[in-house]
Order: C-alpha cells, then structure tokens, then sequence
C-alpha cells in the first residue's frame, strides 16, 4: 500500500491543541447501570492509545460518549483545546458546535457502517462535499488518492455490500480519512472480520499510526496494542484500572485483575 | 379490420366507444385522465403527511405521537367509502362556512382538489405505518455513522434515510399507489366525474354495461400494468446497492 499523497493530519490547524484531546471524569449511565464511573484520558498529538478490557468494561461506550453518539452523564470532554458545551444532564449544549466537533473526529465502525446506497467513492466524498462543503472535483480526486492508499483504487464505482469485511473496513478508514479528522477514533474496527482479513485492516491502521495521526483504538488484537501504540489503557468496570507504556501493560503488568485479562486472552 | 369486428359481433361496440360522438370513448378518457389526477394528487399528498407522520410517530414527543396514533388508527379502522363522504362533506361546509362568515359567500371546490385532500388524507394514515416501517428497517449503523461524521438532521434525512429506506418502501408505496388508483372509483359517490361515474353515465344512456364497463375495467388494468413496471424499475435503482437474494435460502 503506498501512499499516493502525502496528507498531513489535521491539516490547517494552527492550534498547539490541534490533535490533542482531554476526557475528564466521565461518568455513564445506562438507567441504572453505570457503565463509566470516571474516567479520564489525555491524548496528545499524535498518539496511539489502544484502550483494551474483557466485554462489559465500558471501552466501546467511552469512544462513543467522545463524539456523542451516547450521550454522557457529566464530564468533560475537550478536543483540540475546544470543550464541548453540555447541559446538566449530559446532552450537547449547542448542536451546530457538536457537529463541527463531530467532522473532526472520524470514526470507523466495529461493523463498518458505509452507507450500502453509495458507491465507494460516494462514500468517501459524501462528507467532505456535502458537510464541509469542498468543491466535488476537489473532494473526487483526494477520495481517489485515499481510496489507491487503502488499495481499493480498482473498486471505487463497486457498492459496499459487493465487497469483502476488510476492503468494506479499508474503505470506511478511507472515508474518515478524508475529513482530514484531528482525532480517530476505532471502534474494534477487526471484530467483524475473519481472521484472515484482520492483518490488511491493521496494515492500514499501522501506516495512520506511523504518520502521526491521534488515534484512539478499542481493539482485542493485542499484538497491535503491543506493538503499535504509545498508551495502552486497561478498563475493568468502567474504570481505568491500569495504564501505560505497552511495554509494561503486557510485560509486567501490576494489577491482579489485568494479570487475570492477560492470562485469559492468551 | 371491419370484417373482422363485424364477424366477432363486435361492431357495434367499437362504434359505441369510439373516440368521436357519438362514440363514448373520449369521456372515458377524460373520466381517466381526472382519476389519474386525483390519484396522483393523492398518493403525493398522502407521501408527504406519512413522511412526517412516520417521522413524528419515531422521534416526536408523547402529544405529537398520540395524535398520530389516533389519526392512523381511526382512519385506517372507518371504511373508505365513509370516510370520504365525512371528509368531502365536512370539509367543503367547513371551508363555505368559513367564507361565509368572512363575507364572501359560498364558493365553488373543485372536485380535484376535494378528491385529492379526502384521498390524500386517507393515504397518509397508511403511508405514515408504510415509511415508518421502513424507516426502521434502515441499519441502525449507517444513520449513526452519519451523526458521527457531524451530519445535520436534516441533511441526514435527505442523504442518507430516505435513500436507504426506499428500497424497504417501495413494494408498499406501489401497494398504496395501485389503491389510490381504484379508490377514486368512489369519488364518484359525491358526484366527481372520474372514469367510473362516466361510464355508468355512458353505459347507462346506451344500454350497453358490458360493453363499458369491461372497458373501464381494461383501462384501470393499464394503469396497473404501467405503473408495476414503473415500480420495478424504481425498485431495481433503489436495491442497487444490495446483492440480489436470488438463490439465496435455497
């Protein structure tokens, strides 16, 4: 997979706080189960944080309490020195400010979720052209470059649903890519592929990562946790329970209930 | 040609509905032109009421979802034939009355607009249970994909939900069209000149009801022709993006 074009992350962006993002006490509530019970992250530019923990911990909820897809109970959540607004009960305060927060922080999906009406490159363009409002001819030929990056040049004019798990993974990461996102966030973007499709996926993460682009990962692949993140983080019920330097996560954990992790996905 | 229509026995048929007097035929056509109107009025406006409706029935809040609980229910539970009557009637005295007592005397509804607003009122009750239900059938995961991107509500609806639900709409949208067609058969109760009220007029003056009637019916079943393959068309377009099931569950 060679890289057709170089695209700086979060292009554009004067800020020292470009790319940067600050999640401060979050709790969650889903009636009265609490699935968050605090926590709080800090990701500098060009971080990798993978965020792993046995199902049930709360990982897959803190991604998507970041970009609001649910809505917090309280905390603070800050992206690129920008705080997002919030009522007393956790809804977004002011939603054109949620939106123009949301096109920064491209997601990709557990299961993919492109739009199945669209071609590839539809899919790829829809946001840039109708969200950030760039020139289609514009939005076309960058879709095209990011498109050749994930290796799915030939398939641009081909539907979603025609395509293997990978390529359709391959492409969401390219449709994210092209809103040049300050922060990505990936939500097990390998749990929905067979096996032999997982290694193309995190090739393509791999690269993102060498660049320097912020990412946050819930994954299960812990090799790729190992050896592609700066930060790994441990959830155990809702709360951070341990984290660090891959490194020590995996080489010499201290928390029994991490040992006990380890142990049982090994 | 008019050997073999007089050796069929059919000669005098075809002199009866003919399109020039005193052939019938072109009233026929009219009557099918105003149905075609009225139906094609109706099934639009009954579009729009089930887009809201089926919108306001998923997110709205309690007060709007009872009202259009009780809108669906009722119309879909009182025949047709007497909701019509109810709707044209109270409608044309509401809107007289209403002219009346800002000075201006009775007016004159034309019979299309009356027959689009009763018709159309009673499809948007169906139409909202139709979209609803396919509004629903839309991937969770492409509508939030679509949040996540910093989508605005409205351009999510128009970019993303109604294109992903059409295809689920669609074999009950032509259901609802190929009904509305047949349904302004009983406009003619109020007196609205639609293609059935006018061959029961031709047939009645000629004494030939086989001959018109079979006739009108030949014409209702072109409309269902014309408009399933219409409909298989929009249908194929819109499953575009979706593998054929063919072979599939064999």
């Amino acid at each position: 997979m060679t890289a057709t074009q170089e695209l700086t992350p979060d292009a554009g962006a004067a800020s020292d706080l470009a790319g940067t993002l600050l999640i401060e006490d979050l709790h969650k509530s889903f009636g009265d189960l609490e699935v968050l019970k605090g926590v709080s992250l800090t990701a500098n530019r060009g971080d990798v944080i993978a965020i792993i923990g046995g199902s049930g911990s709360g990982k897959s909820t803190m991604l998507r309490c970041i970009n609001f897809l649910e809505t917090p109970s309280s905390g603070r959540i800050v992206i690129g020195g920008e705080e997002i607004r919030m009522r007393a009960d956790g809804t977004a305060a002011d939603r054109k400010q949620l939106e123009r927060v949301r096109t920064r922080l491209a997601m990709v999906f557990q299961s993919f979720n492109l739009w199945t009406h669209r071609t590839l490159l539809e899919n790829v363009i829809e946001v840039p052209v109708h969200v950030l409002k760039v020139p289609r001819a514009q939005a076309i030929e960058k879709a095209r470059a990011l498109l050749a990056r994930v290796g799915l040049a030939e398939k641009e004019d081909t539907y979603p649903l025609f395509l293997s798990g990978g390529q359709q993974q391959r492409a969401a990461i390219a449709r994210a890519l092209a809103v040049d996102p300050a922060v990505m966030l990936f939500d097990e973007p390998t749990s929905a592929l067979d096996p032999e499709l997982v290694g193309e996926v995190l090739g393509v993460m791999r690269d993102l990562a060498a660049e320097g682009r912020t990412m946050l990962v819930v994954t299960h692949e812990m090799n790729f946790a190992r050896e592609v993140a700066d930060h790994v983080v441990y959830l155990y019920q809702g709360r951070i329970e341990e984290q660090g330097p891959p490194d020590q996560i995996f080489g010499n954990p201290q928390s029994e209930r991490l040992k006990q992790f380890l142990k049982s996905i090994n | 040609m008019e050997g073999l229509l007089d050796l069929l026995g059919l000669a005098k048929s075809a002199e009866l509905l003919s399109l020039s007097p005193p052939g019938w035929g072109m009233n026929l056509l009219r009557g099918l032109g105003k149905s075609l109107q009225i139906a094609f009025g109706a099934f639009g406006f009954g579009l729009v009421i089930g887009l809201f409706g089926a919108y306001g029935k998923l997110y709205g809040g309690p007060v709007i979802r009872d009202l259009l609980a009780i809108y669906t229910t009722v119309v879909r539970a009182v025949p047709e034939l007497v909701l019509i009557l109810i709707l044209y009637f109270v409608g044309t005295d509401l809107i007289n009355r209403a002219s009346e007592a800002l000075g201006y005397g009775r007016v004159e509804i034309s019979g299309v607009a009356a027959g689009i607003w009763v018709l159309g009122v009673v499809q948007g009750a169906y139409s909202t249970e139709v979209l609803r239900g396919a509004i629903l059938a839309v991937p969770q995961g492409q509508i939030e994909a679509a949040r996540a991107f910093g989508m605005p509500p409205v351009m999510l609806m128009r970019r993303v939900t109604i294109p992903a639900m059409l295809s689920f709409a669609l074999p009950g949208l032509a259901n609802l069209w190929l009904i509305a067609t047949k349904d302004t058969a009983l406009l003619a109760v109020v007196g609205f000149s639609e293609l059935t009220l006018e061959t029961r007029q031709a047939a009645s003056s000629t004494r030939a009801y086989f001959t018109f009637f079979l006739a009108a019916g030949a014409l209702y079943l072109m409309v269902t022709l014309m408009s399933s393959a219409l409909f298989q068309l929009l249908e194929r377009r819109s499953r575009r993006g979706q593998p054929s099931l063919k072979g599939a569950g064999r």
